[in-house]
């Protein structure tokens, strides 16, 4: 049962990555044009464009939730991929600790990191 | 397209091995001469006669249906009696068991692990009313369109060849496999079944389709043209639907309804009177 909970988890990061890594080249490489998140004919990594997003409220969830769910994604695959190699059921006992405690360590230092931004 | 070009003699390496008198399997040569329509299964069935009397294979219809000769014939899982020698575009050929399972002996391999995945997975009709399952007093209610469901994964016939190509199953032997897990959809999409959740008892663990990354190499090698790979992704999306509580249950199909007395349509000719007339009529 936790094996569909964790395929099914990992099928809705994906989605959910697909519509914050949309916005992030949004941002990042389509704004120029558009002018919507940053300022008019300001490039989108400009001090003053970074410093506002970072205070943005919207941003921070945004950080926050793309790096959880990248995070999950790309963890739960590693556990695939290790899994593959027919380890013992120690084994992958000790590889799901060592991600599940990676994993959250990697989150509050990134989710620490975007809130403590709105400082800039 | 099938090579044309016919060989005058055959070549075939055979990978043997004897569990008594054998530390690791080793190949032996045989020589051959060609005749007209000669399949793989032919040539070892010849080689029995002649040069190679303990050699040891599985075998039985001769026609592609029984499933028994799955064998690694030119770097490819095959059937020995579907796999013609001008198919193979090469007079040499090469034959070992098929990989992913212990060996018995010779060409033999050990398919127990993978019946005993499928029994796991529980490929039968799993109905409440066993009753009218083990005696029923009529059909169970099928469209054709609900038969169109699961028609092409009860092609399969546990050959084994779609277990020798996974490359998941070569490293990962407590994953089910696409035959078993193949098979556990094609019940579970049967609308006469009701047994998904005591399947996915085991479905929904780690022996499940998760394992799957869509080599397609199952669907590719199957000597019956059936996918099991689109089966295993099917199968996911019926899971995560079930763990989002979406998964729309189909109660068993009810028995049908005895048909009303039919009557004769008008205008239909009678049949033609028989052409052969019967001993005693």
């Amino acid at each position: 049962m936790r094996d569909q909970r964790l395929w099914t988890w990992h099928v809705g990061a994906g989605i959910v990555i697909l519509v914050f890594l949309g916005l992030h080249m949004a941002i990042m490489h389509v704004d120029t044009l558009l002018g919507v998140f940053n300022a008019p004919r300001t490039e989108a990594i400009d001090w003053e464009n970074v410093v506002h997003r970072a205070q943005s409220a919207f941003f921070v969830v945004t950080y926050v939730v793309l790096l959880g769910t990248a995070l999950f994604h790309g963890l739960y695959g590693l556990r695939n991929i290790v899994f593959e190699l027919n380890p013992t059921s120690g084994l992958k006992k000790a590889v799901n600790v060592v991600l599940l405690i990676g994993g959250i360590g990697l989150f509050g230092l990134g989710a620490w990191a975007a809130i403590a931004s709105r400082a800039l | 397209m099938a090579a044309t070009n016919t060989p005058s003699e055959v070549v075939f390496r055979v990978r043997r091995f004897d569990p008594v008198a054998d530390a690791s399997p080793h190949w032996d040569e045989y020589r051959l001469p060609y005749t007209t329509g000669m399949t793989v299964l032919d040539g070892l069935k010849r080689l029995k006669e002649t040069a190679a009397p303990t050699l040891a294979w599985r075998s039985s219809c001769r026609m592609g249906v029984c499933g028994s000769c799955g064998m690694f014939i030119n770097g490819r899982p095959r059937l020995a009696c579907n796999t013609q020698i001008t198919e193979l575009g090469t007079n040499l050929v090469t034959v070992a068991p098929l990989p992913n399972f212990n060996i018995i002996r010779d060409l033999v391999p050990d398919l127990f692990p993978m019946f005993d995945a499928h029994q796991a997975l529980k490929p039968y009709l799993i109905r409440d009313d066993t009753a009218e399952q083990y005696e029923p007093t009529d059909e169970f209610w099928q469209s054709m369109h609900q038969l169109e469901e699961y028609l092409q994964f009860s092609y399969c016939i546990k050959c084994g060849c779609c277990m020798a190509a996974c490359p998941t199953y070569a490293t990962d032997p407590t994953y089910s496999g696409p035959m078993p897990l193949g098979q556990a959809h094609r019940y579970n999409t049967d609308t006469r079944d009701g047994g998904f959740q005591a399947r996915k008892e085991v479905l929904a663990g780690e022996q499940g389709p998760w394992r799957c990354h869509y080599a397609g190499e199952c669907s590719r090698v199957c000597p019956k043209g059936v996918d099991p790979a689109k089966a295993i992704q099917l199968m996911k999306r019926e899971l995560v639907l079930d763990y989002l509580r979406l998964r729309k249950e189909s109660c068993p199909a009810k028995v049908a309804g005895k048909p009303a007395a039919s009557t004769r349509r008008e205008g239909i000719p009678d049949a033609p009177p028989p052409t052969v007339q019967r001993a005693g009529v």
